[in-house]
């Protein structure tokens, strides 16, 4: 398998991505401005394959603006920015199509004319086989990201770009759906980029966590903790308060002290 | 603010005061619905119409030479179907506004699409035809025999017309109304420019086309009318203006009503259509 970046990435090996110096992602000193409003500033980052990235930061901070250059949806950008081309996206809406049924938004974008049986494949690999045949409209909340996740998938991408897409979920979907994405990324061993908001999820699902701030990566954290992990870790809680300071947010401060 | 609730402590034994609560059942929908069929409520009405007419001829309050009545109408319908002048008269009729409403489709599409998919084309297009759109075609008729002649075109023409506009202004709407979002995720899927088209804009714009496609079937029949009054010697218009020539109100409300039923026939073209093609829909279909 190679992606047509710079050079071809060799042998997966999604139970230690570390192990592989391989880059998926690959950003230097790249600048999005909005109105001479650096949103993006100066930015780098280095993603490896297989490995899964959390990016954190306050609204507003870029976060999902660098998702979406890094998707290729946002060109109007300076600096040097190298991704494979074989990526997806979930957004936090799950945007499927509403005049196809679910296995032709799956097949969305496919190249050549690939049969209903790989869209159920992927279906079958997020378990929403039996809702192939319907309409979006029908869907639930959970089904539809799902499916979103499916359409993802079936690209069999090298890197996937995952936007909040846990963030309109109901408390116990959204369990479930992260231990969906943790299942899928240790399947498929593709890089993640997981942009949230969301301290726990991003210490629950990923490697590495960034958090954003003023146009640029203010702090990054390996996170050596074995999978699966236990939100109940002491090590997990000390990280989970490490990361709520750099977000500037004073975790063991009761929550309406201050002004 | 100072609008004070009284605390349960202060009402004392308020629970014991307040009266039963008054249950009702929630009745299920679809027995409701399931009682009178869809079509026998649609037809109920105009059927209500016509027996209210028929009374009123029976009473004497309408005279048969203002407006026959229904029975006597049915009879001249009758008479008329028997000796093959309708039935030739329809299908002149029928193809004359299939052939405008294909015109009409064709080119009012095609000129919603440039404009509406390209800004170039917009920019071109647009403008042109919110100029034209407010001339009225009927004032266009003396002008068009003059060009066409008596024959089929003029009146093909004015169909046209009349067709192309509503169409052009539905489907331009609809495609500029399309989901940006939805436009985003079929890029990120890495859908090409066509792709997009038609897998995103076009299907987005669909209903819009389909009110154009109602607007565009009433003025057709509307410039048929028109078109078929001014110099023909064949097709409905002809056959009213031949009544009229002959005072024969009977007549001319027998091809009124078989005006009216091409006009049902085309809403229930539409109607299926929409049925088909648009049932992916979440939109609120009425209670």
């Amino acid at each position: 398998m190679a992606t047509d970046v710079h050079r071809p990435v060799k042998a997966r090996t999604p139970d230690r991505p570390t192990a592989s110096p391989d880059t998926v992602v690959r950003v230097e000193g790249l600048t999005r401005e909005f109105d001479g409003n650096a949103v993006v500033d100066g930015l780098q980052l280095n993603v490896r394959a297989g490995e899964f990235v959390a990016l954190l930061g306050r609204s507003g901070c870029g976060k999902s603006t660098l998702l979406r250059i890094l998707a290729g949806l946002d060109r109007e950008i300076g600096g040097t920015v190298l991704v494979p081309r074989r990526r997806a996206v979930a957004f936090q809406a799950p945007r499927l199509m509403p005049w196809k049924r679910v296995w032709r938004n799956v097949l969305l974008g496919l190249p050549g004319r690939p049969g209903r049986e790989v869209a159920e494949q992927a279906l079958e690999e997020v378990g929403l086989t039996e809702r192939s045949d319907a309409w979006p409209k029908t869907l639930s909340g959970g089904e539809a990201q799902r499916a979103s996740l499916a359409r993802a998938l079936v690209r069999e991408p090298d890197l996937l770009l995952l936007d909040e897409p846990f963030g309109a979920l109901d408390a116990l979907t959204r369990i479930k759906a992260q231990q969906l994405v943790d299942e899928l990324w240790q399947r498929r061993g593709c890089a993640v980029l997981l942009v949230t908001h969301d301290v726990e999820e991003a210490l629950l699902l990923a490697d590495r966590v960034l958090v954003m701030d003023e146009g640029r990566i203010a702090y990054e954290s390996q996170v050596d903790l074995p999978r699966p992990r236990d939100i109940g870790d002491p090590r997990f809680a000390e990280l989970r308060a490490r990361l709520l300071d750099r977000l500037g947010v004073e975790a063991p401060l009761p929550a309406y002290a201050g002004a | 603010m100072s609008v004070s609730h009284a605390s349960p402590d202060a009402s004392g034994a308020a629970p014991h005061l307040l009266p039963e609560p008054v249950l009702e059942p929630i009745t299920s929908d679809t027995r409701r619905r399931a009682r009178l069929p869809r079509w026998l409520r649609r037809t109920s009405g105009p059927v209500l119409l016509l027996a209210l007419w028929q009374l009123l001829s029976s009473v004497g309050v309408l005279q048969a030479d203002v407006l026959a009545s229904p029975g006597t109408i049915a009879q001249v319908g009758g008479g008329l179907v028997a000796d093959g002048s309708l039935p030739e008269a329809m299908g002149v009729s029928l193809q004359r506004v299939a052939v405008g409403l294909l015109c009409g489709a064709l080119v009012g599409t095609l000129l919603a699409l440039a404009s509406g998919l390209f800004r170039i084309g917009e920019d071109l297009v647009d403008a042109s035809v919110q100029m034209l759109r407010t001339v009225p075609f009927v004032g266009l008729i003396p002008l068009f025999i003059i060009w066409f002649g008596i024959g089929e075109t003029p009146k093909v023409a004015i169909i046209t017309m009349g067709v192309t506009f509503p169409l052009y202004l539905n489907v331009y709407a609809g495609i500029r109304g399309v989901d940006a979002q939805l436009i985003e995720a079929g890029e990120s899927l890495g859908l090409s420019r066509w792709g997009l088209v038609r897998h995103v804009i076009l299907p987005a714009a669909l209903p819009g086309a389909m009110t154009g496609l109602r607007y565009s079937l009433g003025i057709a029949w509307l410039a048929l009318v028109f078109a078929e009054q001014v110099n023909s010697d064949a097709g409905i218009g002809f056959l009213m203006v031949q009544a009229r020539d002959f005072l024969r109100t009977d007549v001319i409300v027998v091809c009124l009503v078989v005006y009216a039923f091409l006009g049902l026939l085309a809403d229930f073209i539409v109607r299926t259509l929409e049925r088909l093609l648009l049932q992916w829909r979440p939109t609120f279909t009425g209670q």
